[in-house]
């Protein structure tokens, strides 16, 4: 079989190039398996991320060809023909070669209030399949944070990653929001300091999400609109002071005893 | 104890790769180019079209009753014989077209799959996914004039008001003045014309969440929850509806200009 070059970004925090290597090709390889034969073959000192080779655990998730991939689950036969450069990804500080440091990610993380049910009633909570069902798509993620890296908002504006959660959070607020047992409300939060407003849905996070997980459309949207609801609709409003209905807010649901 | 955690993300660090725009290699500006081709024909038409005052409908002395989109329900008190609406502005001397236009496009203008690809398209912001950003500074839809697309279910209300006409003028034109009912390929074209719009209102993603979305528990609203399991399969092809209405009602208009000025016949089919 005929031959494939291989340009891979070397380097750390000092700096870095591409490297060329050339590789035999063979059949039915996927792009990590490449990477694992150059490592094994030409340079052993190359750093990549990887862990279950089949796409579950979102560990060696790089760009190659420019575009955010999992390089397990990226067959070589599918790329075009000619070089095939592997960069790490763009959004995150590198650590070295194809390994950055994605704790932007666990910091955002830290920050989603949790889940805040009300008191157990005597027969116990119990949630239906129809409810289930909603936030089971956003249960798919693996963490590999390839929609957090294609995001413009923090991929080339690095000063708005103080205020964006990104789409993986946004995931997990909708999730929490949609939750029917949980009595915290996360709006103010998300408008005011996850940044939800700066997401202007081009969509990029659902294309790349290796789970298939419509993120706008069935996370950052819905959060969008339940914004709306509490901030720009006075419909909306007067219906809520009609019925009498409120929720805690998370800052109020900071301060109070968890059930 | 539920808490807002203050954590502090680190800020800065070297990025690894090139600094280049991106490394994408396949041909990722064919959708902004198409995009922008077609969003700019179809508002370049459209203007056009407002101003023109003339030729919106083909009325008795054809025995059709076809009015073009662009200038239903025809508001003003100078609108040809047989195209008035119930009531009249009276006073307003200009195309009525522009009287009625604003809501139209201030629903597509303000809809979820538009901000995508104008965003991407005209402002580059991002022209495609990893391709950089055309601009230095980025504050989203978080300040004026952009955090006005939160008003976008306000137009979604107008805009099925709107649909109502449509269809109401799409049945009205199987009644043809001194023949009685009959099908001709107007009445089609205005019938397509008022689906397709129906189908994009109610694709929308403001829709789905009004009709059933924003609730807590499925569960507890057995009805809402019907709504959003139909609204939902819809929701999917929201881009195929925009588009396809987008163009079809360029077309419609073109349709009932065209037979209106006598460039064309509205041939009958029963």
């Amino acid at each position: 079989m005929s031959d494939i070059t291989m340009r891979v970004w070397r380097g750390d925090a000092e700096g870095g190039d591409f490297e060329t290597y050339t590789i035999e090709r063979n059949e039915g390889e996927v792009v990590l398996d490449v990477i694992h034969r150059i490592q094994a073959t030409e340079a052993p000192d190359l750093a990549c991320r990887w862990n279950c080779k089949a796409g579950k655990c979102g560990s060696c998730a790089v760009e190659v060809n420019g575009k955010p991939r999992l390089m397990c689950m990226t067959r070589m036969d599918t790329l075009p023909e000619g070089p095939v450069t592997v960069t790490p990804m763009k959004t995150f500080p590198i650590i070295r070669d194809l390994v950055t440091d994605v704790s932007f990610n666990y910091a955002q993380a830290e920050k989603v209030p949790a889940l805040l049910p009300p008191p157990m009633p005597a027969d116990g909570y119990r949630i239906y399949q129809e409810d289930v069902e909603r936030a089971q798509e956003f249960r798919k993620c693996i963490e590999c944070f390839m929609c957090q890296d294609v995001c413009h908002v923090i991929r080339d504006h690095e000063d708005n990653k103080q205020h964006y959660a990104g789409p993986r959070f946004f995931i997990r607020y909708a999730e929490l929001e949609m939750h029917p047992l949980d009595t915290n409300d996360r709006r103010d939060l998300v408008r005011e300091d996850m940044g939800l407003g700066y997401c202007n849905i081009t969509k990029c996070c659902t294309e790349v999400c290796p789970e298939h997980i419509k993120i706008t459309d069935n996370a950052i949207i819905p959060l969008k609109e339940r914004v709306v609801d509490a901030h720009y609709d006075p419909v909306a409003w007067l219906g809520r002071k009609i019925r009498r209905k409120t929720k805690t807010s998370a800052a109020e649901a900071a301060v109070q005893p968890a059930p | 104890m539920t808490s807002v955690s203050e954590t502090k993300v680190q800020l800065g660090g070297t990025r690894g790769g090139p600094d280049v725009a991106t490394l994408r290699q396949d041909r990722w500006w064919i959708q902004p180019v198409v995009t922008v081709s077609i969003l700019t024909a179809f508002i370049i038409y459209s203007t056009w079209a407002a101003f023109q005052n003339k030729n919106y409908y083909v009325g008795v002395q054809m025995h059709r009753d076809l009015i073009s989109p662009f200038y239903s329900p025809c508001l003003a008190s100078d609108c040809v014989a047989g195209s008035k609406a119930g009531f009249a502005l009276s006073g307003w001397t200009l195309s009525p077209a522009l009287l009625i236009l604003i809501f139209p496009l201030g629903f597509r203008l303000t809809c979820y799959y538009y901000r995508r690809s104008y965003y991407r398209a005209f402002w580059w912001s991002p022209p495609a996914c990893a391709v950089a950003d055309a601009h230095s500074s980025y504050s989203g839809e978080t300040r004026f004039p952009l955090i006005m697309q939160n008003i976008h279910r306000y137009f979604f209300y107008a805009g099925l008001v709107f649909n109502a006409l449509l269809t109401y003028d799409a049945i009205r034109a199987f009644h043809q003045p001194g023949i009685g009912f009959g099908v001709t390929v107007g009445t089609i074209v205005l019938t397509v014309n008022a689906g397709l719009l129906w189908a994009y209102s109610l694709s929308c993603h403001a829709c789905r969440h009004l009709c059933g979305g924003q609730v807590k528990s499925f569960k507890a609203h057995p009805i809402r929850y019907r709504f959003w399991k139909i609204l939902t399969p819809l929701n999917a092809k929201h881009m195929n509806f925009a588009w396809s209405s987008l163009i079809f009602v360029a077309f419609t208009d073109v349709y009932v200009r065209l037979v209106a000025s006598g460039a064309w016949t509205d041939f009958r089919l029963f």
